[in-house]
């Protein structure tokens, strides 16, 4: 009987676990926030519907809120001046949580029950490819701000980004160090359940070796790993110039505080812009780190400026990267529908390609075989202002080759 | 020397998994219960060193008061569990208390979503400075000395309190028989209650010493060290108290040995895999007995 009885629990425990080692950790059961109703659908009546997934709640909420906060600014704007096509233009927000799961639900929902015309969306890598081959199929015209991967705009000309490419992000990381830095030997630590985290780590070790590095060694984990103690033990026998973390911020605050404890005291720490949002989330162990970013807060660019003050006087807080490519996305997406004239998707897409503008990211312009942005990347300093604070300092620019 | 170096830090995770598999163990022994809420038991101390040290800054005194208010805080809610949703249920079928269980784990997680002061998002815990010491080329942190000392001091204490005092014996009596020990005078629902708040007080304490090694708060935090937890009470044999121990030991080191010596990937894998091992071969633990079915 006793035998039997522990039998089944462990049946049961493996599948619970199972289950939740699918939903990465968190999961709720209902769909949240949805601002304004859903009685017009897609571009008739009076308005036009636009759909956003974001990671509202989750590991990575900071960038998820930023980000729906920036797109109902630019809404918001836009409509201020006339809205798109006579019309005004409306936002469902729908949450993903971060898992790709959530991620189909929310686009299933936006498409058939409100009907939207364009999602802004998903913000990560995985969570996108999710839903770029359905977006396709149903002609719905998708722009991700910030999915890196390389592989997202893959499933057809409907998928657009707003981000460069994790195999430029990689190669500049791998020639700043490099040829800034200096380094010779580099550790890299990675998710190998993520596709964000595996293409900008395999980039930087291809680059950083084909730029005169000397040694690249790897290691990895699982998301939702907490304890790094083992493979950073073993990265710090080969003594490595520069660990690049290949992975978002709360992952990167966990793993530095560990870094620091295994004695790995002068290694310099490098990152992608997953680290976005680090300097509220870490303390003096990334002090002197440097990562890629797709703008800097504290730049003196005219377009940076507006932004960044419309968007504090709003919400109180210095917008974060993934929140300005939010909102160049909205401008970006509202431009082409302006532009085509009419709702047709088809005339929408044409428009799209057509973008040569300055946003508050730079220059965008896409590729027309990729329908990836070509511009430049900005590399930022953690440093300490002189109140204690983490601040992201301008570390300096990589153009495209 | 990198073998005893993934050692020590497979101590101090192992004395962690020791500290919540007791938690798991006591109450098994006394009412036959797998308590699944005791690994957000875990969460919830975590969240009181997270409020009290981010309320007062962190410092041997601050970080004594967080683990003096978790764990007392903590026994009081494990009290209240038991009272309310275990206790009605001492007669029912096994299966019904073990579904509660798993019912009042939802209930904690998700609650804690929905508390405005605690949140989906993860939060960065309040840690000391860093501090490495070294000896003989051994890196070891004060975090890592705080966490195994702590670990152990409170075993000891557990250790004592079970065999030394008139209420630890009349523990191990409940366990042994629970209705001849009602019928020899002794308390069984003060004693049931007792043993619920000792385990709810020990992963008050695993849950700050784990978010010190591991600085995040989040609510869902205390599953998966909980999972691995019930692994260690199994491998050491439920019911038993120095097997949780050493179960708790042995699966740390197993999990940083995997890591650090064949491959991140199988972490995991291994860690359930010892479970379904001792599951086939000796189905009650290293240090389990083996208690003969009474007709």
């Amino acid at each position: 009987m006793f035998k039997r009885l522990l039998a089944l629990l462990v049946v049961v425990v493996m599948s619970v676990s199972l289950l939740a080692g699918c939903g990465g950790g968190g999961n709720t059961n209902t769909p949240t926030n949805t601002t304004g109703a859903a009685e017009s659908t897609g571009a008739t009546g009076d308005t036009i519907t636009i759909g956003t997934i974001q990671p509202i709640s989750g590991a990575i909420s900071a960038y998820g809120t930023q980000s729906r906060d920036a797109i109902q600014m630019a809404v918001d704007e836009i409509n201020q001046k006339g809205g798109v096509l006579g019309k005004k233009l409306k936002v469902v927000v729908e949450d993903d949580e971060n898992t790709p799961e959530k991620t189909v639900n929310a686009f299933k929902k936006l498409v058939t029950q409100d009907k939207v015309i364009g999602i802004i969306g998903a913000l990560t890598s995985k969570c996108s490819l999710a839903i770029t081959k359905e977006a396709q199929q149903r002609k719905v015209i998708m722009i991700s701000p910030s999915s890196t991967n390389d592989t997202v705009t893959d499933a057809g000309d409907y998928i657009f980004k707003a981000c460069y490419n994790d195999s430029f992000q990689g190669p500049s990381v791998a020639k700043f160090a490099i040829e800034t830095l200096k380094a010779k030997t580099a550790a890299v630590m990675f998710d190998n359940t993520n596709d964000y985290s595996v293409g900008l780590k395999d980039s930087f070790k291809k680059k950083f070796m084909e730029l005169g590095g000397t040694k690249v060694v790897e290691e990895s984990y699982a998301t939702g790993d907490k304890d790094f103690n083992a493979q950073l033990t073993k990265l710090k026998a080969s003594n490595p110039d520069v660990l690049f973390i290949s992975d978002y911020y709360p992952t990167v605050s966990l793993m530095a505080k560990q870094i620091r404890n295994v004695g790995m005291d002068k290694v310099v720490l490098l990152g992608g812009d997953g680290w976005d949002e680090i300097t509220n989330n870490a303390g003096d162990e990334v002090v002197g780190s440097y990562y890629s970013n797709h703008y800097a807060p504290y730049s003196d660019d005219k377009e940076v400026k507006d932004f960044v003050s419309k968007y504090q006087t709003k919400f109180n807080v210095v917008p974060n990267a993934l929140a300005a490519l939010a909102y160049d996305s909205t401008y970006i997406l509202a431009d082409a529908i302006q532009k085509a004239g009419s709702t047709d998707p088809e005339k929408i897409k044409a428009a799209m390609l057509e973008t040569n503008k300055k946003f508050v990211t730079g220059s965008i312009k896409f590729d027309p075989n990729t329908r990836v942005p070509i511009k430049a990347i900005t590399m930022v300093k953690i440093e300490k202002d002189s109140s204690g604070k983490l601040i992201a300092a301008f570390g300096g620019t990589i153009n495209p080759q | 020397m990198e073998f005893v170096q993934q050692v020590l830090n497979g101590l101090s995770l192992g004395s962690v998994y020791a500290l919540i598999a007791l938690g798991y163990t006591m109450v098994y022994g006394i009412v036959k219960l797998i308590n699944f809420a005791h690994g957000d038991i875990l969460m919830i101390g975590a969240f009181g060193g997270f409020f009290i040290m981010g309320a007062f800054g962190v410092s041997p005194t601050t970080i004594l008061i967080s683990f003096i208010v978790s764990m007392g805080v903590c026994a009081i809610i494990g009290i209240i569990i038991e009272k309310t949703c275990y206790a009605p249920l001492r007669n029912a079928p096994r299966i019904n208390a073990l579904i509660t269980a798993i019912g009042v784990s939802y209930l904690l997680e998700n609650g804690g979503r929905v508390l405005p002061f605690m949140g989906p998002n993860p939060k960065q815990f309040p840690t000391f400075k860093i501090q490495n010491y070294n000896f003989l080329g051994i890196n070891i942190s004060q975090t890592q000395i705080m966490t195994i000392a702590i670990s152990i001091l409170l075993m000891a204490l557990l250790n004592y309190i079970i065999n030394y005092t008139k209420i630890g014996k009349a523990m191990r009596a409940t366990s042994f028989d629970m209705n001849a020990a009602c019928l020899m005078g002794i308390n069984i629902n003060r004693i049931i209650s007792f043993t619920f708040a000792l385990g709810a007080a020990l992963g008050a304490a695993a849950g700050i010493l784990f978010a010190s090694s591991y600085p995040q708060v989040e609510p869902y935090m205390g599953f998966m060290p909980g999972l691995k937890a019930f692994v260690a009470a199994v491998l050491g044999g439920i019911g038993s108290i120095p097997g949780a121990m050493l179960g708790g030991f042995l699966l740390g080191i197993a999990e940083t040995l995997t890591k650090g010596f064949i491959s991140s990937k199988l972490a995991d894998g291994v860690a359930f895999g010892i479970l379904i091992i001792i599951l086939v071969v000796k189905p009650t633990g290293i240090l389990g007995k083996n208690e003969r079915e009474k007709v």
